[in-house]
């Protein structure tokens, strides 16, 4: 998995609460056995009318070439509804390495975390603070720090990640090494169970 | 201070605490399917280990199947292709599979529960949301993603961090016309789309110890539609009764230390949970939805909510962009609406009692000519009992389309799909934009209703008709 550490990046505002997988990838491109290549269909029915590439939807932000980056913004419960990691992968794939909200829903933020993808949880008022700048402003977040910044401003906040979690992504580690150096432990738990 | 259902579960699930960091949470049982476990199975080869303990996962072909023509090969390349690769993987990998044409095949929820498969007191996982379904039998379900497949293909593990525990007493009886998928509905309308995220939700109460095991999983399949990782309910008289005799149930000795163990598993009466509600069961109406999230549901008589009735901005913007998406205006009343398609199914509704339901309903009934309603059973073993108890005969004599079992159309990966502007009274679980196909429009509610408005052509009270 990719380390993660800081990010200086411009951001793509989506003003939208609710976002649930459905729309951030829609069910008939889960049919795929691989995770490449999710990203051009990430949005895909609110970004096209017709499901055709040729017909974008102008007010649909990701067809606005003036906003840019790596970081995505969005309203509150962002992911919320299926389990499909395959929205971690579309978001991953188009290529953003962050994703801010007020709030996630459970399942992505952990697909998410599995996948070198930062979800950072910001107040609400922070939240409105990014959507009120100007689209060329930029961003700043160190995972190390566990801070979010507006550069423009210097307006900061501090986001919670959990210990282990936070030393996955610096370091690149996922979950499957842990568990597996616990082989021992696993076995051990289950000959002991009454 | 004694322990809560879930507690008692988690505590004896624990192979390992991780400083600072999640547990190690031991998973007795994993389900499976085509959509999202390919992935996984290429991470553990690429990885160059083995599955640690194939015999504890079970296998089905549910979410990207045809339900129609299933003896014949799938059309859809893509569809054929994901199949193939689960029939491959689990044949590679030592791991039961049941398969399109087998007599076990079925929506994973409805299997696992049907099969005696899912039991009290496990920890159960598969890559899909509405796992949550297998803690009606008193068990810590959840839905988790490919790459937590793919960790627990590796170890039978998942590294967690305990959740904040909600409990949800549902107290007193039901009105006529009145059923689980109703209950859930108005839980979800009452406390949003997220109100449960972060929690695991324990329901209890009169109205949930009087329900039937196929009412209780309605109930705890939508969890996940409040945010809530899982929902579980205490294994009582009803559970055991369901359980036994089923066909991977345990029997003779093996069932009375089983019991004596399911017998333990409540909360104590001192235990404490994080958030606690109390819903007057005789308060809740038939349920149906509007918007474009399940928590955007209404009782049936009352009217669409207008900007006035949101606490804020941002839930009147989301009212408007909802009420544009499935062309309804802010204050109208729904009864009396046309609808196109009336789709009875799904994990949350598709098992024997929901489709018994349905068939008290329409006996003797024909569909209003204007909608096109479909039935899809949720597994093999529904659809044959459905034959043997001649609903099917009820079914066709009201003109409703019977098919072969799998998720169809409510999440539109196969050809089930509702085209885009028409209504669907359907009985899954999601009214997502364009979940049932590009532009349908899902209106959520329970079998009883969908059948009232499948005989009626309009979106109905059913409690006129009963």
């Amino acid at each position: 998995m990719n380390k993660i550490n800081t990010i200086h990046s411009r951001f793509v505002p989506l003003q939208e609460e609710n976002v649930d997988t459905d729309q951030i990838i829609p069910a008939r491109f889960l049919k795929a056995t691989t995770r490449d290549g999710f990203g051009k269909n990430l949005f895909r029915d609110w970004r096209y009318h017709n499901d055709n590439e040729l017909e974008p939807k102008q007010d649909f932000i990701l067809n606005d070439a003036s906003y840019s980056g790596q970081i995505l913004v969005a309203g509150k419960n962002f992911g919320c509804g299926s389990s499909r990691e395959h929205a971690a992968w579309a978001i991953k794939d188009y290529g953003f390495l962050v994703v801010v909200s007020s709030f996630f829903a459970d399942i992505f933020k952990n697909n998410a975390l599995n996948n070198g993808l930062l979800p950072i949880k910001v107040s609400e008022a922070f939240l409105a603070s990014i959507f009120a700048l100007d689209k060329e402003a930029t961003l700043s977040v160190s995972l190390e720090n566990q801070t979010i910044t507006i550069d423009a401003t210097g307006a900061v906040e501090t986001f919670e990640i959990n210990a282990y979690k936070k030393t996955c992504l610096l370091n690149g580690y996922d979950d499957i090494d842990y568990l597996i150096s616990n082989k021992a432990a696993i076995e051990n738990f289950e000959k002991n169970r009454v | 201070m004694g322990k809560t259902l879930f507690e008692k579960i988690w505590d004896t699930h624990i192979v390992q605490e991780v400083t600072d960091g999640p547990s190690v949470l031991y998973i007795d049982k994993h389900f499976i399917h085509e959509v999202t476990s390919p992935q996984a199975f290429k991470g553990i080869e690429d990885r160059g280990i083995s599955i640690f303990r194939p015999s504890q996962i079970v296998a089905t072909a549910d979410h990207n199947v045809p339900t129609l023509n299933q003896h014949l090969p799938i059309t859809d390349a893509l569809s054929r292709f994901q199949v193939d690769t689960l029939i491959e993987n689990c044949k590679k990998h030592g791991i039961e599979l049941y398969g399109l044409g087998h007599e076990h095949q079925g929506i994973v929820h409805v299997i696992g529960p049907e099969l005696g498969i899912t039991q009290p007191g496990m920890t159960i996982v598969c890559g899909d949301s509405h796992t949550s379904t297998h803690g009606a039998f008193g068990t810590i379900a959840f839905g988790i993603g490919t790459s937590e497949v793919e960790m627990v293909f590796a170890s039978q593990c998942l590294l967690q961090t305990k959740p904040k525990l909600m409990r949800i007493n549902i107290e007193g009886t039901l009105g006529k016309g009145v059923v689980s998928k109703d209950i859930i509905l108005y839980i979800i309308a009452k406390i949003s789309a997220s109100g449960a995220t972060g929690y695991f939700v324990e329901y209890a109460g009169s109205a949930v110890r009087a329900l039937s095991m196929e009412a209780r999983m309605t109930i705890c399949n939508m969890s996940i539609e409040m945010g809530a990782r899982g929902g579980l309910i205490a294994p009582d008289q009803t559970t055991f009764d369901y359980i036994k005799g089923k066909t991977f149930a345990p029997a003779g000795a093996a069932w009375d230390t089983a019991l004596a163990y399911w017998q333990t598993l409540y909360s104590e009466a001192d235990a404490a949970f994080d958030v606690e509600l109390t819903i007057d069961a005789a308060a809740i109406e038939p349920m149906i939805t509007y918007g474009t999230n399940p928590g955007l549901g209404i009782g049936i008589t009352k009217n669409v909510p207008t900007a006035a009735d949101m606490q804020d901005e941002g839930e009147q913007k989301n009212l408007e962009k909802a009420l544009q998406y499935m062309g309804l205006a802010a204050g109208q009343s729904l009864i009396g609406m046309p609808v196109q398609h009336v789709f009875i199914g799904s994990c949350t509704n598709s098992r024997i009692e929901d489709l018994r339901l349905v068939a008290s309903l329409v006996k003797g009934k024909t569909k209003h000519p204007n909608v096109q309603v479909m039935i899809v059973p949720g597994s093999q073993k529904v659809a044959k009992q459905v034959v043997q108890e001649g609903l099917d005969i009820i079914f066709k004599e009201a003109g409703f389309e019977i098919r072969q079992a799998g998720c169809s159309a409510c999440l539109g990966m196969n050809e089930d799909k509702v085209p885009a502007g028409q209504y669907c009274v359907s009985t899954s679980n999601r009214n997502f934009e364009g979940r049932q196909g590009a532009g349908a429009r899902t209106l959520l509610a329970s079998p009883l209703t969908a059948a009232a408005s499948a005989v009626t052509g309009v979106i109905t009270d059913v409690r006129t008709l009963l």
